[in-house]
């Protein structure tokens, strides 16, 4: 088991929210291997549902496992190891912009590594290929040595996913994590989340703002709506009644990777595989809707 | 305006300041006399060497003072910063014991800044004696309770998601300090340090005149026998001392743009 969710809500304690219930008896589970798609319109609860998962906040009901554990019973040592093997890929990349690319990246690595070599790669970076490799599955490699300011707002959500690939966590969690790419990027991210989830066997779990890129890459989709869930289903059975009942609130039209109107009725849905991992990566091309 | 008055009116009064002193005719003497004095400065070779020597004893009680003071304030300041703290993601385990530690760090950064310099160097010279050595630890005192406090303030008023974002995938506190809010922030540690080193320099004058050597006890030496010479040239070396901060800072602030 990846992660189990079980009942989860969650009422904030403190900031403007405060009082606000952001998820009400949510329960989720999935195998290792998994790969997951949370939509729903904006305000569903998704970011919230992610940070549970990444144990960065504590749910306020209901019980969660996250890699065989609680988190929340664990010592802070204990706590601090199950961390470092939890990635998650923010939709605002948290990066210093006065800081390299390289650098940025290494970041990733801290958890692991004993705080002497995160010291000395301050100076000099202890790894050099291992940042190259993974900015060039994202076409990022020559930008190793720029400094994070020189880059585009696609661009640092690049240096912000090869930071998390270069973590190599056992549970993969990506929030938005293509939402400032146009299309064609797009597809190489995701397509790059999917070949390191199943090449490694680890859970990828993503919310996404495109249902179309949740529909045809992931082969189980997540519908979430004012802090519930609405379905959990593969995405052949998502239809376009689902999906209007789903953003009912929004303007009428699903909201698609280009925000051109989208019809969820084409061919070329993710093939829902064995957890483990062993079925192909969908490589449909951009599609143009 | 008339109000302002007669409310200052009885205030001066009690702090005894009466303006028609200054132009008292023995005051006026004894001050033209002495003002007169300021030019020109004196700058025979004997007295320049013993100024040079001074000077560098107030630098090097400066310096020293405040590399100290930065021993102090950077481990209490970084555990003071919120945006640091692992057992407030969560809320984890542990945050009691957090907070406790946060309340005892922020009790000693009170204490070490709430207690002057002055009063701080008039305690230690009784212990070290006349020098230097009281007034290098005095600086290290408070400097290092003002240091920590506003260390910290500058971590949290920058970006602070850097940092916690580290901490939420296992990083360390310190190595978070350095990948996380570092690189914004530490433009503004250095030249904040800088300003500090500015103020250490003047406060070790000051307190030269209670006897922890440098520039000061040579300016107290030359006020007590009214040598003007003497005291203006020693003023010029002070302009001469913030130019060259303000220099170093300018200088440090290109190096880490």
């Amino acid at each position: 088991m990846s992660f189990e969710l079980d009942r989860i809500g969650l009422i904030h304690s403190n900031g403007q929210a405060q009082g606000q219930r952001a998820l009400r008896a949510v329960s989720i589970s999935a195998a290792r291997g998994e790969r997951l798609a949370i939509i729903g319109p904006s305000g569903a609860g998704k970011t919230t549902l992610l940070r549970i998962l990444a144990t960065s906040i504590r749910p306020t009901e209901g019980r969660v496992s996250v890699l065989g554990t609680n988190p929340w019973q664990l010592s802070s040592r204990e706590l601090r190891r199950l961390r470092s093997g939890v990635g998650f890929i923010h939709q605002a990349p948290p990066i210093p912009p006065r800081q390299r690319v390289i650098t940025a990246v290494i970041a990733g690595r801290l958890g692991q590594w004993p705080w002497w070599k995160s010291a000395l790669s301050l100076i000099y970076p202890a790894d050099i290929a291992g940042p190259r490799e993974q900015l060039a599955r994202l076409d990022l490699a020559d930008r190793l040595f720029d400094r994070c300011d020189r880059l585009s707002g696609g661009q640092l959500q690049r240096v912000g996913v090869a930071r998390v690939l270069y973590q190599r966590p056992d549970l993969l969690l990506a929030d938005e994590p293509v939402s400032a790419m146009d299309p064609a990027l797009a597809d190489l991210t995701v397509g790059q989340l999917h070949a390191e989830a199943q090449s490694r066997g680890v859970t990828l779990v993503a919310s996404l703002h495109a249902v179309d890129i949740a529909l045809r890459w992931f082969p189980r989709v997540i519908g979430l709506k004012a802090g519930e869930l609405v379905f959990d289903l593969p995405p052949a059975k998502v239809s376009e009644s689902v999906l209007r009942d789903l953003y009912a609130s929004e303007t009428g039209v699903l909201p698609s990777q280009d925000n051109q109107p989208f019809h969820a009725s084409f061919e070329g849905y993710a093939t829902d595989d064995t957890p483990g991992g062993s079925g192909q990566v969908p490589l449909a091309p951009p599609r143009v809707i | 305006m008339l109000l302002a008055l007669l409310v200052l009116w009885p205030l001066m009064q009690i702090a005894e300041f009466r303006p028609s002193d200054l132009f008292d005719a023995r005051n006026l003497e004894v001050m033209g006399g002495f003002l007169g004095q300021f030019f020109p400065p004196n700058m025979s070779g004997d007295f320049l060497a013993y100024a040079l020597k001074a000077t560098i004893e107030t630098l090097a009680m400066a310096t020293a003072g405040i590399a100290l003071a930065m021993l102090l304030a950077l481990p209490l300041g970084l555990v003071l910063t919120h945006s640091l703290s692992v057992s407030r993601i969560g809320p984890g385990s542990g945050r009691g014991a957090g907070e406790a530690v946060r309340a005892a760090a922020r009790a000693t950064l009170l204490i070490l800044r709430g207690i002057p310099e002055l009063v701080w160097a008039l305690l230690l010279v009784r212990a070290f004696g006349l020098g230097p050595a009281a007034g290098v630890l005095a600086i290290a005192l408070t400097y290092g309770g003002m240091l920590g406090k506003v260390y910290s303030e500058i971590l949290e008023s920058g970006d602070t998601r850097p940092a916690r974002v580290l901490l939420e995938s296992g990083s360390g506190r310190l190595m978070a300090f350095f990948y996380g809010l570092l690189p914004g922030a530490g433009q503004e540690l250095a030249s904040y340090t800088i300003y500090r080193w500015e103020c250490a320099v003047r406060a070790s004058v000051i307190m030269g005149f209670v006897g922890a050597g440098g520039l000061g006890q040579l300016m107290d030496q030359s006020m007590k026998m009214l040598n003007g010479g003497e005291v203006s040239t020693i003023l010029i070396i002070f302009l001469l001392l913030v130019l060259l901060a303000d220099a170093l800072s300018v200088f440090l602030r290109k190096l880490l743009a």
